[in-house]
């Protein structure tokens, strides 16, 4: 019984092997940079949902911070809402129908979609990671004159996406997963690759197997992957002291505003 | 004679109904080492922080060299860089180096270069004795050299005035001397402007140049530190001092 499966698998894989590689090939680009550009969207949500106004502030501002913080809210709410293959379908048939748009290549519509569903999702990840930092972080920050892109840039993001680490990583395994959705429009992932060699020699199950075991791998490798990641992240666990020989080395002198001998190490001399 | 670099007038700050700070007026000039004394809750905190405009005001203003700050259409920032600030629980960036904590103001807000940011950071960390650990994070150093860093990180701006608020209240009893003593140097050594918000009254007794008693968000009485701490003329300063004093 095992025998057949084996030898329908290994004839499956001599005949299209390279289809089912391309299909993966396809699966892991689109995934990945759907990940990427549905992060940069998550972020950049949630810096402007967190931009600080108060009552010092200008009635334009507040009022074009309040609709800013309403547009995310709704695009968050409808991509997080609704199907991934029906957004899919919308986007493809739907822009056509309104805008003289020709999707020269399905690639751009996969992406877009696959970008902005991520994005939403992030969207979320990123306000629940910036809440999780100390406020006195932005009070460090701000105590020493960064306005809110510094702040957010420089402090406040890559704590976040420290913390948020492993939430990309679960967007991106679902999306590796998910992307499977996107055969409606033609894009030709891996599960599109199983559509298609099934429906040629009707080998269902050992082309199944040969999926599962494909997309099993490269969820593995990404949790393997990530894991490193979050690792590097978190930085050394040990540091050296530097001596002070070494300092005066690399130094030079700096002049206090108010004192005339510069070396930075000469501080004793009274 | 001496200059003004900030004017607090009538500032009054509520959270909600609860009034914090009702009136208060008093003046920074050049060289002062102001610290500012009373018990929990009486405002001192809530008053530097409104200084460093992390809080809004209700009412007043506080000037800068003789402009207000607090109003509306002023740029806070660069205001703040001119202002440093001190915080109880430090705020170091926990994704910096401690040398890194230190240029990041001057690199992205003052606009210096990395090298002449790196020469001023290590300047003011020997300052405070932190030079070693220039590679260390955050986490990984003592409460007292985490204060100690923070203050060479505001050095580093080289602000006009440097804000205290509580400094050495979170830290071990061991380590409140090493964080005073680096204050002590800046006040006599470098003649640098303080504002400091403290529970060590030795420290305001023998260090300052002028000490402001709050009680109940009101100054409730102000001048030299022999003045305050030997002779007061408030009963509430009396009592509080005999307070504190006595254990």
């Amino acid at each position: 019984m095992f025998g057949k499966l084996l030898s329908d698998i290994s004839g499956l894989w001599a005949k299209y092997g390279t289809t089912y590689l391309q299909g993966i090939g396809n699966t892991l680009i689109l995934a990945v940079t759907a990940t990427l550009i549905g992060c940069v969207i998550g972020f950049l949500c949630g810096i402007l949902q967190t931009i600080p106004c108060g009552k010092n502030d200008s009635v334009i501002k507040r009022v074009f911070l309040r609709i800013i913080r309403i547009i995310i809210r709704a695009y968050v709410e409808l991509f997080r809402g609704t199907p991934m293959i029906l957004q899919a379908v919308f986007i493809f048939y739907g822009l056509p129908y309104f805008f003289n748009v020709n999707f020269s290549s399905i690639w751009t519509v996969s992406i877009l979609v696959v970008s902005i569903n991520t994005g939403a999702y992030m969207a979320e990840s990123v306000r629940g990671g910036i809440m999780s930092i100390d406020p006195g972080q932005f009070e460090g920050a701000k105590a020493i004159g960064m306005n809110h892109w510094q702040t957010m840039l420089y402090i406040i993001l890559p704590q976040t996406l420290r913390n948020i680490m492993p939430q990309i990583g679960n967007n991106y395994i679902i999306n590796v997963k998910d992307t499977s959705v996107m055969f409606i429009i033609g894009f030709s992932d891996f599960f599109a690759a199983h559509k298609m060699v099934a429906g040629a020699v009707f080998k269902y199950f050992p082309s199944a197997f040969i999926e599962m075991g494909g997309y099993l791998c490269m969820t593995l490798l990404a949790s393997f992957l990530l894991r490193k990641l979050e690792k590097k992240l978190a930085g050394k666990s040990n540091y050296e002291l530097v001596t002070t020989d070494q300092l005066v080395m690399t130094a030079g002198t700096y002049n206090y505003p108010d004192h005339q001998d510069g070396s930075p190490f000469g501080e004793d001399k009274e | 004679m001496s200059e003004h670099i900030l004017e607090i007038r009538h500032l009054s700050k509520a959270f909600g109904t609860h009034a914090v700070l009702k009136d208060i007026d008093f003046t920074v000039d050049k060289g002062d080492m102001t610290t500012i004394i009373g018990a929990s809750g009486s405002g001192k905190s809530t008053l530097l922080r409104c200084i460093n405009l992390l809080e809004t005001l209700t009412t007043g203003e506080i000037l800068f060299h003789g402009k207000d700050i607090a109003g509306r259409g002023v740029n806070s920032s660069a205001y703040r860089a001119k202002v440093g600030m001190v915080f109880q629980s430090f705020n170091l960036f926990n994704n910096l180096t401690v040398l890194a904590n230190c240029m990041i103001g001057q690199q992205k807000v003052l606009k210096i270069g990395h090298d002449e940011a790196r020469k001023r950071a290590l300047y003011y960390l020997n300052k405070v004795g932190m030079a070693p650990y220039i590679n260390a994070r955050p986490d990984q150093i003592s409460g007292g050299q985490k204060q100690r860093v923070a203050i060479a990180r505001a050095l580093a701006m080289e602000p006009e005035v440097l804000l205290f608020d509580e400094p050495t209240s979170a830290l071990d009893p061991e380590m409140v001397g090493e964080v005073l003593d680096v204050m002590k140097s800046l006040a006599t050594k470098d003649n640098m402007t303080m504002l400091v918000v403290t529970h060590e009254m030795s420290f305001a007794r023998d260090v300052s140049t002028h000490v402001v008693y709050m009680a109940d968000g009101v100054i409730e009485e102000e001048g030299e530190p022999e003045k305050i701490f030997s002779n007061p003329e408030s009963p509430r300063t009396k009592e509080f001092l005999k307070r504190i004093l006595n254990n």
